[in-house]
This record gives structure tokens, C-alpha cells and sequence, in this order.
């Protein structure tokens, strides 16, 4: 039987009181909810999620651990993981730690034996929160505290990469924007042949193009595109110039380049299980998605944007494209991982895109 | 893509009667269909053999025809309806071979009727071995090496070429019938043999075995838009070998990760685009436990029973939507029923943990083989939901109703330990519980993860659960460990026993300290979308979400898994009452835990808990919703066994009272209310033990019929005819129900009359009388049953009449009472009477149009049956013929004897109806899978006593053309009365031998009765094993023969020369 005593402590005062796993330390980030039944080291290991802990509504976590290929960064930063059980011990063949154990490794702390449904549900209420992770049995002033404080903005500098490297691929070469990119995306770029420069978030466009990219893919990464002030400037200087193609947050910023808004969702889309309606097709594509600030749909007039899929429930903006450039994106990730690979198909597209550029330059 | 607005009528066809392999899901399949045909506006077309559904409603289609599911009567049904379409993806694999049959045949092209849903091509190609193979090869999605084969000598090939063990799996069977491994080359032998017989095109599949490979499946569903989704995954605990519907299954996958999860949701849907699958289907897919290596197994293109678990166990209502995509609306246009703020097209996300358990019928049949394989064999399962998998396995075997309350058997201790391990390696229905027992006496889970194969995922969990067993037992009394056993799904039945103090102190000691369940939603959406489902579970947690109304409130207990005794025709009345006390203006709730049924529908009632029903857990949330009173009389056995200790904890019990039911049980109390009213029954004792026993039988005089009181389905009822028999019985019988006395009667061999009959305490209305073809002693669930009587007396029908309704008063029913007659030597006995639902209501209820579970229901809320419009007293007899025929599935239940007695054996029922008697008895028996021809070959091999019987009908079927066959015994009296035949040898005896002739298909049907003695109870046994297993009828009562020669009589022309 667990005995020792950890502690959820919400901006709104609610305390959940559950058992310690992972690190001990005590962390303060944004609580979220995510509704995928797999995939929870590809998920903890998103950098999208840096600051925020991460609540599972799916009960059983960690079954089949940790293995050593799954993981979409080598650093995590997700802030906590809070859910109802934790799997000591895992199965599966290619598990290689627990999820205790691993959480420890790079101290992040870990509440098991709490509702994670009720979280969920009052998250879904009242939107994503302040929460804290802490041992500490009084909690009155950690309340006061998460009130008065506010979030932090350099969410992208923190872990986007400090120095480009190279995967590389025999096709076109794409140079990828690191603002917080997922592995699977560079993989998924090497599986459709690119040959990929992974750079930092702040590389300027001049840099970018003094490299003669076949395209630039703009990645996923944490927090409000807003504060991304560098990353907006570079996607505007590259519009018209290169094949662009945005992820997630990568997608936010082509919108804020061309002059759209974006907002804060009351409680984001995050989960593997999210349809979404492609436009071209008239298909439904069930696709993951991990965003708490969304493309606001007024806002694209005279943008040159149009918008090519939308997020079949809510109806909010799911995928754009420039009508006169070679620039599209998604909120959602079809790298997946996890989650479905309906959307794999986006990669196939923007190797096509930058085959029609070339020729068109070629000619 | 908007409905179809070209075709106006639809016709659905049901799947028949319940046997192993194709239980209730079918009707709830084709009751959510046909409900979502009508609401788009169609006109509905409905028809199915089975009178026992909901499906058959008049309420649910807007035309119904209980007839038998072949294609004569089919195609009648098309020429006379002329429908625009027909929909054959939700019956079960009966509906689809119908469809394919009926195509084949050229009858839908000739009546322009279009075949909705997926193509038939489509069809073909998932079940088609062969196709399927192929196409999976061009896809290039790995198979198990395999071949078609059409012979045995291509079977032997195959094991030279791949080596053994192998699987056998014949083409268009359901449920595996005929299936098996092959370990040599006796099993060769004897299962592809087998197998050959049971596919009606004559193939099989074999394939090399992937034994101990992860068996998983996706539940997918596609429209005409190729949008296509997974419904829900789910992992066998078993790993491949055990046929998924005798497999322990939990939802969603536990063992993989995300990378293996997507790389069978990719498969699985390839394969259902490539295959133009429009609706629901389920993909089988084999996943090594070392590798990304996997296998597609196979692939069923229409809704099942893993459909049924997967909606039940997410929400997702798949046939309802199957049937919407069939007339050409796309996902994501349809709303998703259960939010109703997000839509249909998307993934259900669950945030707890379901839990299969299938119900096997080995209560019954003690002495059937109990080795799981490829053949199916339970008649029903049971799901729980739980936040963690102990709770949901916990929960789920505490719906069993099987002996069982927890991970280890009631008298686990007394086995040896070599014993206990055997049967895990055997592979028993009871594994479960005897791993449990394994590791509570420290055998490790990594021995028993090489007997079985079963993942360390889940031994770990079964470990947890004997953890939590010792730690109680060495905290005794502690608070926190209390909750924490509670939190694992723990009873108090069994904490109490841990901690040896009573269960109700455990309760006490809860509600002391708020260890009390929180009810949680099923909603889709894991809590995303705020939701509008009234389907709730139990959990201990700190959230509750299920907001008792203000309403006055009914609590209806269902009737648990399907079984043996007790089937679908339960749901039934569970159902209607449920409607009842919606239109008497009550809220309606309903505590099940079958997922195959109407009942767990959440859209049936205003509230539905998927609970076990047990005292425990019905108590909790009879605690949470403080209804009125609970209704225990549609429930069957299950809902009846809960009554006593409900009410002694204060619930009001509605309708008939406990202490009425009591008096028609309890024997003493049953004489003195028959001696009061005046009613005659056979001269009968109870007996505490051997000796009074003995000398009571003596007193009555042999053969007596013996019984243990309170049991269900004529369980351990049998006839005996000596001291000897009675002396063997009692030591049995004594141990199948040690709290209560046996009962012993005399055996009269008379007439059997069954009446139902509902009663407000004051009027008694009683819809009808049955009289049964088979003479007393048989079960009358296994006994054929006609409506109206035939050869009763107008005196006769006015003293049951007279009867019925002094029992009815007597015992001061409220409600529904069953009553079983013997019409003896021109005297009419009571036999049994059942103040409750009993198995022939849904039947009576729809031939006479009175619908006896909602009035009873009424009458149980108070209404006078004086007020609904229905007279009282026996109600005018309707037209024509109405005939109700058992259907049995001994050939999957190896080893178990199919003579008729007084122990039900049927697993479901058919109705056969027409204007003449024959004709309706012609329907019966066609519907209930019996070929009646013209000629043929009939084997007689009858008991002593019974020689006589049979001569008469021997003659007659020599006269109507068919041949007779006969043994030594039986022939020298067909000699004696000149009848000519052709003579067998007894069992065993060469090329001669009778079990030579039915192998060899030249007998048609066998007549066989049962004779005492050990070698000839052998040899009977054979001969009738023998039959079920070559798929020839075996008739085992001298009256259901004779009734068969009455029909092919009926239906002969008479040949007499100038």
C-alpha cells in the first residue's frame, strides 16, 4: 500500500491528495488534461509541454514504461504528471525503465491515487489553471502564491536548440525551426527522404535562405505564439521566398506572420482522438493534437489565408494554406506519436510542394 | 453525404435463436438498428425465428415476422413485401448467410431488392478464406502461414509442409463451430473431419498456430465517405488459442505502446478500406510479445459480440450508427448520441477499465470438456467497469454468478497443488480462478506466465490482488486498508472473510468512515465534452457525477449474463418493464452487467448502472438513489436470489411479496396453500437426508421425480426409478444445495400444460395455456409447446382456468405467476408454480397482443387491471397454431449427453406459427435447425419400455417412404410387426456398426432413448454424440419423433397402388 503523501494544489484552492512518484521537488506549472489511452513517454516527452503538468485521464499509466526509442526529446520539460495509477513494474519488450524512474531521472515529480476525472472535469469548467506539486501538508500560502504569479514567456528560447545539426536524407533538403520540435518530426521528414538542418528558434530568414533550403518546416514547441516574437519575423521574411509548412505552433505563427489573430482556448485539445475535417477531401482525419491557443477564424480575412481543415467539434482552425504562396500548416501533428498517422499524408504534400517550387524556379 | 431518399422500405433479418456462439447481441444490434432505420423514417421490415427479443416487438418495426430464418421462407417474405432494400450486416453471421444465400439465389434481383450496408463482394471477400488471403497478400499484411483445404488428404500436406500444432477454423460457421487445434495426426483426423462437415461449402482454413501471440482486436467502423474510425481496441488475456468469445478481455489494449497500438489501428483500417466495409466491423490481429511481428487473424465485416462489448464498454452506440451509415449518412454528420455536443466521427477516449468475462455452461453440463480452444463455448459473458483492472476483474467475476465471488475458487483450500496446476495447463474455463489460487500459495508468476502464456502485466495484477488479501489479513480492521481494498474492487464479502467478522459489519464500518462508491459517467469523451448519458458506474473516488433527480423512483434489477435457464427472454421482460414505469411516470433505473443485451442500452432507461448485482453493490446504489422500491421479478433467478437480503435491509420490495414467493417454494407452506385453495398435485415428501429419502420414495412408490428446492432451470431434477438411483442421487444433490431439502414427488407421466398469468391481487387475466408435446419430465423450457391446447377438454381448460386463478389469488400475486400442470389419467395436478416472469412471456406476450410484462408492471405500481382495458379470466384462444421449439448447442459442448429430462439443456428458443397445427410444427422444427424431408433414412435404437411406442411410428414413417434402420434389440420387435428395415450393429462392432452409418451420412435422423445400465448408458451416449457431432438430428423423447412423423405425414402424398 503507498503511504507517502503528495499533494495537487489548484489556483482555486481545491487540493487532491494522492502518493509520490517521480522526483520529490516541489513544481508550479499549468495544470492540462490529455485523453490519450497510449502513448504517455511520447506525450511527457513533447516539449509543447514545457511548464505545464500534464494530467491523464486515461487511469493506468506507465504499462509499458520507458523504452529508449519512443521518447520525442532527450530533455523533457513537462512540469509534473498527475494520474491515477502508475505502473511500477512495466511489460512490454521494449521497456528499459519505469515511469518512476525515469520522471526521477529528470526530476520531474509524479502524484498517483487521485481522480484524474474530476481534474478533467474541472479543467473542462473552468478552464486550464495554476496548479503546484508539493510534499508540504500546508498549502494555504502555495494558493496565495499561484494567484500572484505569473507565467513565464521564454518557454521556446529555453528548449529550442542551441546550435544547428544535421539528419540527413538523400531528397530535398528542409531546414526545420526548432521551437520545441517532437523527434517524430524529423523522422518524419527523413522517412519521406528530406534531408533535415534542424536550427535554432531565433536563426534569422537571411540565415535560413542563405542555406538554400528545398523548404522550411516551422515545428511544434510550448507556450504562447505571441511571445514568439523572432520566430513571426522570420516566417514573414521566408513567406514567398521558400516552401513553408507549420506544426502547431509553427502553424500559429504563419497565421500571426500574415496578420491573423491568435487566442487562449478555455481548456486546448489535447488527446489522440481528435477528428478533424480536411476540406479537399471532405474526410474526417483523426489526428493528435496537443495546443492551448488556437488560429481565431475572423482574423484570417485579407490574411491571404484560407483555411483547409477544421476541427470537426469546436469548429476552430485546424489547417491553413496561403492562396498565393507555397505556405500551408496544421494545428494538429501529423508526425502523431502519439497518436494516429491519419494526417501522415501532410509530409507527402510538402515534399510535392517544394518539387512544384523547384521545377517552377528550374523553368 | 444526406440519407437515402430512393428506397422507403428496408428489410432486416434477425439472427435466430440463442445458441453458443450468437447470444443476445443480436438483438440488441438489430433493436438499435431498426429503432435508427425509423427515426430516419423508414419503413421497416424486421424478421428473425426468435420470439424471445425485443427485436420482435411490434414497437421497434413497423412490419414483424417470426418465421423461420431460411430462404424459402425468406423469399416468401420478399415476394409478399417487395422491400426496396435489405439490410444483412446486423444479425450475426445467420442474417449475413442468409443475405449471401438469398443473392445467390437470385431472389433479390428478381424483387429489385438492393442489399445495404457493406457490398457483398466485400462480404464474400473478409470470409471467404481463400479471397481474404489473397487480398491480404497483395496488401502485403503478414497471414499465419495457411492453405485452403477441401480434404482431409490436402490437410496432411499442409502438416508436412508447416509441421503441427495448427489451427483449423471451417468458412461461414460462427463462433468456431468445428474448429480446433491439431497438436498430431489423431487430432487431424477427427478435426478437420469435423470441420469439413460444418462449413456448408465444405472448406477450412488451416493455419499454422501463432499460440502465445498477444490476441488483439479493433472494432472499426467506416461510411461511404471513407471516413473511417476505431471504436475501441481490446486485448485478450488470453493469448491466441482461446477463441476470443471464451477469452477474458479487457478494453482498451493494456500492453502496448503507442507505436504498437498505431501500427494495428493502421492495419486494421487499411484492411476495411481496401475491403469497402460500409458500417461496423471487427479486425482480429495477433501481436508477438517480442517484436513489431503481427499477423491479421481474420476479419468480420458486420457487428458481433465484440461490437456489442465495445459499445457497452465505450458508449459508442456502433449498430445504431451502422445502420445510419447503411443508408448513406456519414459520420460526420451524425451527432454523437451519447455527448450530443460532439460528433460521431471520432475516437472514443475511455478514462477507466473494462473487463469480459465470459459464462460457461459448465454448471450444467459437469460433465462436458471444460479445455478452452478455438470452438467457442460459453452462452453469455458479463463486463465491469473499474478506475483500476483489479476493481474491473473483481467486479466482473462477482457478476458471474457461477460459485464464484472472487480471484480464487469458494473451496480453493481443498485442492492439491498439482491438482490446481494442472488446470492451469489445461487451459480450463476456470483458469482464472485457479492461477489465483496458485499464487496465493506462492507459485510465481513467472511459472505461470510459461504455462499460460498470459502477460506479466496482467499475472502482476493478479498478484496484487493475493498482496491485498495478505495485507488485510495482517491489518485487521484498519481503516485505510479497508479503503484500499475497496479501491482494488475488493467485496465486503470478502474483506469480511479476511478479517473473520460478518460482511455487514465491513458495511457498517464503510459508512462509518465514507468508504461509500462515487458513480462516474461512460460518456465517449473521457470527460472532454460535457455529456448527457445516463450511464453510470461505481468507483471508489473522490467524485461523484451521478445527481439523483427528484423524481419518484423504480429500481429494476436485470437478469445478468445468459445462461443455460436463463436467457434472453429475461431481458425481455426486464425491458418492458422498464417502459411500463417510464409511462406510469416514474423514472426507470436499471442495474445489469450483461453487454449484449437491450437492457444495458443506456438509452432504455432513465438511468443505467452497469453494476454486478449483488447485494453489495445493488445496496450502494439503492443507498445513492433511495428508489421507491425495487422490482425483482423480471430479473430471473439472478434478481430473485437478491429479494431476501434486500428486504431484510429495509428495501420495499414491489409487486408479489417475499413471503408470498416463499410459500410456492417452500414445500411445506406450497402443500398447506393447495390443501386451502383445493387444488390438487402429485403426492410428494421432503427429505432432509438419505434415510427419509428413501423411505418417503418407498411411500410414494417409484419412479419418483427428485429435485433440491429453490433452484433454476430444473437444475439436479431427475427421474428415478430405484433405491438404488435415489440413494447415488441423494449424495449429489445434497451438495448442490445443502441449505435447502430435496423434494420428492410422484412421477406422473401425463400431459404437460403451462399457463402465464398476471394478477393485481384481486383480477387474474390469463393470456393463454400452452400444452406440451413432450410428456411431463421434461424441462419445460426443452419441451415443445403449443398454442392454443390441442387435445384438452373444454372441462379441462375451464378447471386450469379455475386453477390458475385460485393459485394466483391464493398466493396474493402482484405481478406476473407461471404455473406448470400435468394432466394425469383425466386429473389435472399442479406441479410448480413461479410467481414471477417466466421464460414464455415474451412468447404468449406476442402471440395474444397482451402485453403481460408491462401490465404487470402497472399492476405492481398499483394500477387495477380492470383500468388497462384488458378483461380479466382466460382471454379468447387467437387463431391458428402458435408452436415454441428449443434449440440446443450441444455440438460445441463436447462430452455433454443431449438426452431431454427434467435439467434444461436448450440454450434458446423459435416460434412456429400457421393456421394449421402441422404447419406451425413445420415451422418450429425447420426454425429450430431441423431439415424435415420427404424420405430419408431413420435409425431407431430404443429402451425396453419404449419398444412398443416406436413400432407404431416406425411404421408410419416406413409408410409415409423413408427407410428404417435398427439395432438387434429394437429390430426383433419391428420384425415381429412385420415391418421391414435394415439391420446395424450395436456400438463398436466394425464396418456394420451403427456409429459407422451416422458417420457416413446415411442416416438422416436418429431416434434414441435412454435405457439404465451402465454399458448401454455408454453406448447411448456415443450414439448420441455421435449424431450431434456428424450434425443428424437426435431425438431423445418418443413424443418429439412423434410429432416430426405427424408432420411428414402432413406433408406426404399417399402412394397406394390400383
Amino acid at each position: 500500500m503507498l503511504t507517502e503523501k503528495r499533494y495537487l494544489v489548484l489556483e482555486d484552492g481545491t487540493v487532491y491528495e494522492g502518493y509520490r512518484f517521480g522526483s520529490d521537488r516541489t513544481a508550479e506549472g499549468e495544470l492540462v488534461f490529455n485523453t490519450a489511452m497510449t502513448g504517455a513517454q511520447e506525450i511527457i516527452t513533447d516539449l509543447s509541454y514545457t511548464d505545464q503538468i500534464i494530467t491523464f485521464s486515461y487511469p493506468l499509466i506507465g504499462n509499458t514504461g520507458v523504452n529508449t526509442e519512443d521518447s520525442e526529446t532527450l530533455v523533457p520539460s513537462a512540469r509534473g504528471v498527475v494520474v491515477r495509477e502508475a505502473c511500477s513494474e512495466p511489460s512490454n519488450f521494449r521497456a528499459s525503465e519505469s515511469l518512476d524512474s525515469f520522471l526521477r531521472r529528470h526530476n520531474i515529480p509524479g502524484i498517483s491515487g487521485v481522480d484524474t476525472r474530476s481534474i478533467t472535469r474541472k479543467i473542462r469548467n473552468k478552464g486550464v489553471m495554476k496548479a503546484v506539486m508539493t510534499d508540504e501538508e500546508n498549502h494555504e500560502e502555495l494558493v496565495e502564491l499561484l494567484q500572484n504569479s505569473s507565467f513565464r514567456t521564454d518557454q521556446v528560447k529555453r528548449v529550442s536548440t542551441r546550435a544547428p545539426y544535421i539528419s540527413s536524407g538523400p531528397g530535398k533538403r528542409v531546414i526545420l525551426i526548432d521551437y520545441g520540435k517532437k523527434e517524430n518530426i524529423v523522422r518524419s521528414l527523413n522517412t519521406f527522404g528530406c534531408d533535415v538542418t534542424v536550427v535554432p528558434h531565433d536563426t534569422t530568414a537571411e540565415d535560413i535562405l542563405r542555406m538554400k533550403p528545398d523548404g522550411v518546416m516551422l515545428s511544434n514547441g510550448p507556450g504562447n505564439p505571441e511571445d514568439v516574437g523572432s520566430g513571426i519575423r522570420t516566417v514573414k521574411n521566408l513567406i514567398g521566398r521558400v516552401p513553408l509548412f507549420g506544426i502547431c505552433l509553427g502553424h500559429q505563427l504563419i497565421g500571426l506572420a500574415c496578420g491573423a489573430k491568435t487566442f487562449k482556448m478555455k481548456f486546448g485539445h489535447r488527446g489522440s482522438n481528435q477528428p478533424v475535417i480536411n476540406h479537399r477531401t471532405g474526410r474526417v482525419e483523426i489526428t493528435s493534437q496537443n495546443h492551448g491557443f488556437a488560429i481565431d477564424a475572423d482574423s484570417l480575412q485579407s490574411t491571404g489565408l484560407e483555411i483547409t481543415h477544421t476541427a470537426l467539434n469546436d469548429r476552430t482552425v485546424e489547417g491553413i494554406r496561403h492562396v498565393k504562396h507555397p505556405v500551408f500548416s496544421v494545428q494538429h501533428h501529423p508526425e502523431a506519436s502519439a497518436g494516429p498517422h491519419d494526417s501522415e499524408y501532410l509530409f507527402g504534400e510538402f515534399v510535392k510542394m517544394m518539387e512544384t517550387k523547384k521545377e517552377a524556379n528550374n523553368a | 453525404m444526406p440519407k437515402r431518399t430512393d428506397i422507403q422500405t428496408i428489410m432486416v433479418i434477425g439472427s435466430g435463436p440463442i445458441i453458443i456462439g450468437q447470444a443476445a447481441e443480436f438483438d440488441y444490434a438489430g433493436t438499435q438498428a431498426c429503432l435508427a432505420l425509423r427515426e430516419e423514417g423508414y419503413r421497416v421490415i424486421l424478421v428473425n425465428s426468435n420470439p424471445a427479443t425485443i427485436m420482435t416487438d411490434k414497437e421497434i418495426a413497423d412490419v414483424v415476422y417470426i418465421e423461420p430464418l431460411t430462404t424459402d421462407f425468406l423469399s416468401r417474405i420478399i415476394r409478399k413485401e417487395q422491400p426496396d432494400a435489405l439490410l444483412p450486416t446486423l444479425g450475426g453471421q445467420v442474417g449475413l448467410n442468409m443475405a449471401v444465400e438469398l443473392d445467390r439465389l437470385g431472389v433479390l434481383e428478381e424483387n429489385s431488392v438492393e442489399l445495404l450496408g457493406t457490398k457483398l463482394d466485400s462480404i464474400k471477400q473478409a470470409e471467404d478464406r481463400d479471397l481474404f488471403r489473397t487480398l491480404m497478400n497483395q496488401m502485403e499484411i503478414p497471414v499465419p502461414e495457411s492453405d485452403i483445404i477441401n480434404t482431409i488428404e490436402q490437410a496432411y500436406d499442409f502438416a508436412g509442409k508447416v509441421g503441427y500444432p495448427f489451427i483449423v477454423r471451417p468458412a461461414f460457421t460462427m463462433g468456431g463451430t468445428g474448429g480446433g487445434i491439431c497438436y498430431n495426426e489423431d487430432d487431424l483426423r477427427e478435426i478437420v473431419a469435423n470441420g469439413l462437415k460444418y462449413s456448408p461449402v465444405s472448406q477450412c482454413l488451416v493455419e499454422k498456430s501463432i499460440a502465445g501471440f498477444k490476441e488483439i482486436e479493433y472494432e472499426v467502423m467506416r461510411d461511404s465517405n471513407d471516413n473511417a474510425i476505431v471504436v475501441c481496441n481490446m486485448e485478450n488475456i488470453d493469448p491466441v488459442g482461446i477463441h476470443t468469445g471464451d477469452s477474458i478481455v479487457v478494453a482498451p489494449t493494456q500492453t502496448l505502446t503507442d507505436k504498437e497500438n498505431q501500427m494495428l489501428r493502421d492495419v486494421s483500417l487499411d484492411v476495411i478500406r481496401e475491403l469497402g466495409i460500409e458500417g461496423g466491423c471487427n479486425v482480429q490481429l495477433a501481436l508477438d510479445p517480442h517484436s513489431f511481428d503481427y499477423y491479421i487473424i481474420e476479419v468480420n465485416p458486420r457487428v458481433s459480440r465484440s461490437s456489442a462489448l465495445a459499445s457497452k464498454a465505450t458508449g459508442y452506440p456502433i449498430a445504431k450508427l451502422a445502420a445510419k451509415i447503411a443508408v448513406g449518412l456519414t459520420l460526420d454528420e451524425m451527432i454523437n448520441p451519447v455527448t450530443e455536443t460532439s460528433y460521431a466521427a471520432f475516437e472514443p477516449s475511455i478514462d477507466y477499465v473494462v473487463s469480459k468475462i465470459p459464462r460457461f455452461p459448465f454448471d450444467k453440463f459437469a460433465k462436458g470438456e471444460r479445455k478452452l480452444g478455438t470452438q467457442m463455448k460459453a452462452t453469455g459473458e458479463v463486463m465491469a467497469i473499474g478506475r483500476t483492472y483489479e476493481e474491473s476483474l473483481l467486479k466482473a467475476i462477482r457478476s458471474l454468478e457461477y460459485g464464484v465471488h472472487h480471484l480464487g475458487l469458494p473451496n480453493g483450500d481443498e485442492f492439491e497443488l498439482d491438482y490446481i496446476i494442472r488446470m492451469i495447463e489445461a487451459q480450463s474455463d476456470e483458469r482464472l480462478f485457479y492461477i489465483g489460487e496458485a499464487l496465493r500459495r506462492g507459485v510465481s508468476m513467472e511459472e505461470i506466465h510459461e504455462w499460460t502464456r498470459i502477460d506479466m502485466f496482467f499475472l502482476r495484477k493478479f498478484q496484487h490482488i493475493i498482496d491485498i488479501e495478505h495485507e488485510l489479513k495482517e491489518n485487521n480492521g484498519s481503516v485505510p486498508h479497508l479503503k484500499w481494498a475497496k479501491e482494488y474492487g475488493f467485496s465486503d464479502r470478502v474483506i469480511a472473510h479476511r478479517w473473520s467478522i460478518e460482511k455487514s459489519e465491513v458495511f457498517s464500518m464503510r459508512r462509518k468512515n465514507g468508504i461509500m462508491p462515487v458513480y462516474k459517467m461512460v460518456d465517449t469523451c473521457a470527460a472532454e465534452f460535457e455529456s448527457a448519458t445516463p450511464y453510470f458506474y461505481g468507483t471508489y473516488e473522490l467524485e461523484n457525477e451521478s445527481v439523483r433527480s427528484d423524481r419518484k423512483k423504480i429500481l429494476v434489477l436485470g437478469s445478468g449474463p445468459i445462461r443455460i435457464g436463463q436467457g434472453v427472454e429475461f431481458d425481455y421482460a426486464t425491458v418492458h418493464a422498464v417502459w411500463a414505469i417510464q409511462e406510469a411516470g416514474y423514472e426507470a433505473i436499471i442495474v445489469n452487467n450483461n453487454p449484449e443485451t437491450v437492457s444495458t442500452d443506456f438509452s432504455i432507461s432513465d438511468k443505467l448502472y452497469f453494476e454486478p448485482l449483488t447485494h453489495e453493490d445493488v445496496m450502494n446504489i439503492i443507498e445513492h438513489e433511495q428508489p421507491e422500491g425495487v422490482v425483482v421479478q423480471f430479473g430471473g433467478q439472478t434478481a430473485i436470489n437478491l429479494a431476501d437480503k434486500l428486504e431484510e435491509d429495509g428495501v420495499k420490495i414491489l409487486g408479489t411479496t417475499l413471503d408470498d414467493l416463499d410459500r410456492a417454494e417452500n414445500r411445506k407452506r406450497f402443500e398447506q396453500l393447495l390443501h386451502d385453495i383445493n387444488v390438487p398435485q402429485p403426492l410428494g415428501k421432503t427429505a432432509t437426508n438419505e434415510e427419509e429419502a428413501l423411505g418417503n420414495a418407498e411411500y410414494i412408490g417409484y419412479p419418483v421425480l427428485v429435485r433440491p428446492s429453490y433452484v433454476l432451470g430444473g437444475r439436479a431434477m431427475e427421474i428415478v426409478y430405484n433405491e438404488a438411483e435415489l440413494k447415488n442421487y441423494m449424495r449429489d444433490a445434497v451438495k448442490a444445495s445443502p441449505e435447502h431439502p430435496v423434494l420428492i414427488d410422484r412421477y406422473l407421466t401425463g400431459k404437460e400444460i403451462e399457463v402465464d398469468a398476471i394478477s393485481d391481487g384481486e383480477k387474474v387475466i390469463i393470456p393463454g395455456i400452452m400444452e406440451h408435446i413432450e410428456r411431463a419430465g421434461v424441462h419445460s423450457g426443452d419441451s415443445i409447446a403449443v398454442y392454443p391446447p390441442v387435445t384438452l377438454s373444454d372441462s379441462e381448460i375451464d378447471t386450469l382456468r379455475e386453477y390458475t386463478e385460485r393459485l394466483a389469488l391464493g398466493l396474493n400475486t402482484v405481478g406476473l405467476i407461471n404455473i406448470q400442470f400435468v394432466l394425469s389419467d383425466g386429473e389435472i395436478y399442479v406441479l410448480e408454480v413461479n410467481p414471477r416472469a417466466s421464460r414464455t412471456v415474451p412468447f404468449m406476450s406476442k402471440i395474444t397482443e397482451i402485453p403481460m410484462a408491462n401490465l404487470a408492471m402497472k399492476a405492481i405500481l398499483g394500477v387495477k387491471l380492470e383500468e388497462t382495458g384488458f378483461q380479466p379470466g382466460l382471454a379468447p384462444f387467437r387463431e391458428g397454431y402458435h408452436v415454441k421449439a428449443p434449440v440446443f448447442s450441444f455440438s460445441k459442448l463436447k462430452n455433454v449427453d443431449i438426452t431431454l429430462g427434467p435439467e434444461m439443456k436448450s440454450t434458446g428458443e423459435v416460434m412456429g406459427k400457421d393456421m394449421s397445427l402441422n404447419k406451425a410444427l413445420f415451422k418450429g422444427l425447420v426454425a429450430s435447425g431441423l431439415e424435415v424431408k420427404d424420405h430419408g433414412t431413420v435409425l431407431f435404437t430404443v429402451a425396453d419400455k419404449d419398444k412398443e411406442e416406436a413400432v407404431e411410428l416406425a411404421r408410419r414413417l416406413s409408410q409415409c417412404g423413408y427407410r428404417l434402420m435398427a439395432t438387434e434389440g429394437t429390430g426383433r420387435v419391428l420384425k415381429e410387426h412385420g415391418i421391414s428395415f435394415i439391420t446395424v450393429d450395436k456400438v463398436g462392432a466394425g464396418q456394420t456398426s451403427l456409429l459407422r452409418a451416422i458417420q457416413s451420412g446415411s442416416v438422416q435422423i436418429v431416434v434414441n432413448t435412454m435405457t439404465k445400465g451402465k454399458q448401454v448408458e455408454r453406448d447411448g451416449f456415443r450414439i448420441r454424440r455421435e449424431s450431434v457431432e456428424n450434425g443428424i438430428p437426435c431425438l431423445t423423447s418418443l413424443d418429439t419423433a412423434r410429432t416430426l412423423v405427424e408432420v411428414i405425414e402432413s406433408m406426404t402424398f399417399n402412394m397406394e397402388k390400383m
